[in-house]
């Protein structure tokens, strides 16, 4: 989970699932509890899912939120 | 007099450290910090204006950063754009790369920068640009300006360029035809190679291929439901006394936090030592970086058999790469003794 993916390319990662910034990767103090929760439950989930997926080659995951 | 213009980040461009990495692209006229010594070293042309921007803002808003920065220049007149030295700064070195290669595309003016080696901007762009080998710190600073300057005298006089190892930026694999002057033809030069391997003695290929570090894509997890996942973050997240003693920058250790009995990581509690992000909001609330809490319900649903009881942290910022491939195999090892199944890694 990253939010430079072009670097977590680089560096040589296969799986990613892209984060909003670098200081909070997953929760925007500047927006509500409730909707960091949102978005770090979403995409901690997609990172799991990303888990059982087969893929053949560096893939960067979608999120919705 | 040719005009120059230089890209710097938050940090050079004097407007302050990492409270103000999300600064937004600003324009100045003249000269800010590097822009003067570049000023001074280049001899046929002269600094008219100073681009800043904060290299967090670059990271997480590059398009509009880079729409930004490209409305700036459009309308200035320029004969080169130098963006650095970024030095070892992973972020900085990422935001010279973007926005000199948008400028290239744009306006069809030579760009250059100057990173060290370990940076990875220099694996991500050195293929589409002039790179200069630069120094780990701003202590090389003024060593790798002269080396940009160098370099920038010969573009804006118009002299004959060397090859990359000539002129000893980072090669960008662009083959050329060319004349030799010892006028030796492939055939022979081949079979004399040859001749060398076969000897055992050494000789220098004309064709060096670009070696890949990948790894191969793990086997996906058949049963999430059954599956033992492990956390890990290059974030810089510990318990506030780093009891490791985990270094800020550069860092040659990890360490492992127990999170049994944890529903979240609390603040005040946990905290991070990364030197190279504002931490604010990650030490009033570690899970925007490590996320246990959003892990612990994924648990509680049955998505995932068990959060595996330890998360492992270190500091991604100036690591090396060969210090991150041992860390990364100390830690794997452990991970494949404890019978983790698959792990997260979030960064920063």
């Amino acid at each position: 989970m990253a939010n430079l993916v072009p670097v977590a390319k680089t560096a040589g990662a296969n799986k990613i699932v892209p984060t909003i910034s670098i200081p909070y990767p997953l929760g925007d103090p500047a927006t509500t509890e409730k909707e960091q929760w949102d978005l770090r439950y979403h995409r901690v989930g997609v990172a799991l899912d990303a888990l059982t997926a087969d893929v053949k080659e560096q893939t960067v995951f979608k999120v919705r939120i | 007099m040719k005009k120059i213009i230089v890209y710097l980040n938050q940090f050079f461009g004097q407007i302050g450290g990492e409270d103000k990495a999300d600064f937004k692209p600003e324009i100045q006229e003249g000269l800010v910090g590097p822009s003067m010594e570049f000023d001074r070293q280049i001899k046929n042309g002269t600094v008219t204006h100073t681009i800043i921007c904060g290299d967090n803002y670059m990271g997480s808003n590059e398009e509009q950063a880079v729409e930004e920065i490209l409305g700036f220049l459009e309308g200035k007149e320029f004969d080169l754009f130098i963006a650095g030295p970024a030095f070892q700064a992973g972020r900085y070195g990422n935001a010279c790369g973007v926005i000199s290669l948008a400028v290239k595309k744009k306006f069809n003016v030579p760009v250059i920068s100057s990173m060290h080696i370990e940076n990875p901007g220099v694996e991500m762009f050195k293929k589409e640009m002039i790179i200069f080998p630069g120094g780990k710190s701003a202590a090389a600073m003024r060593k790798d300006i002269k080396k940009i300057a160098k370099y920038a005298d010969k573009i804006l006089t118009g002299e004959k360029l060397g090859t990359a190892e000539e002129e000893g930026y980072y090669t960008r694999s662009i083959r050329h035809q060319v004349w030799r002057e010892d006028k030796v033809c492939a055939a022979d030069r081949m079979v004399d190679m040859l001749l060398k391997k076969i000897n055992g003695e050494p000789f220098e290929t004309e064709l060096p291929i670009p070696k890949m570090d990948r790894v191969p894509v793990a086997t996906p997890v058949a049963d999430l439901s059954k599956a033992k996942i492990a956390m890990l973050t290059t974030g810089g997240i510990v318990p506030i006394e780093n009891p490791d003693r985990i270094q800020s920058a550069s860092a040659t250790r990890w360490g492992k936090y127990d999170i049994s009995g944890m529903e979240r990581l609390e603040g005040g509690v946990f905290k991070t030592i990364h030197a190279g992000y504002d931490p604010a909001a990650a030490d009033a609330n570690p899970n925007v970086c490590m996320p246990i809490d959003a892990m612990r319900a994924y648990e509680k649903e049955g998505k995932i058999g068990e959060l595996y009881k330890y998360f492992y942290s270190t500091v991604g910022t100036g690591t090396t790469q060969g210090e991150a491939a041992r860390m990364g195999k100390e830690i794997v090892a452990e991970l494949i003794e404890a019978g983790v199944d698959a792990v997260i890694m979030t960064s920063t």
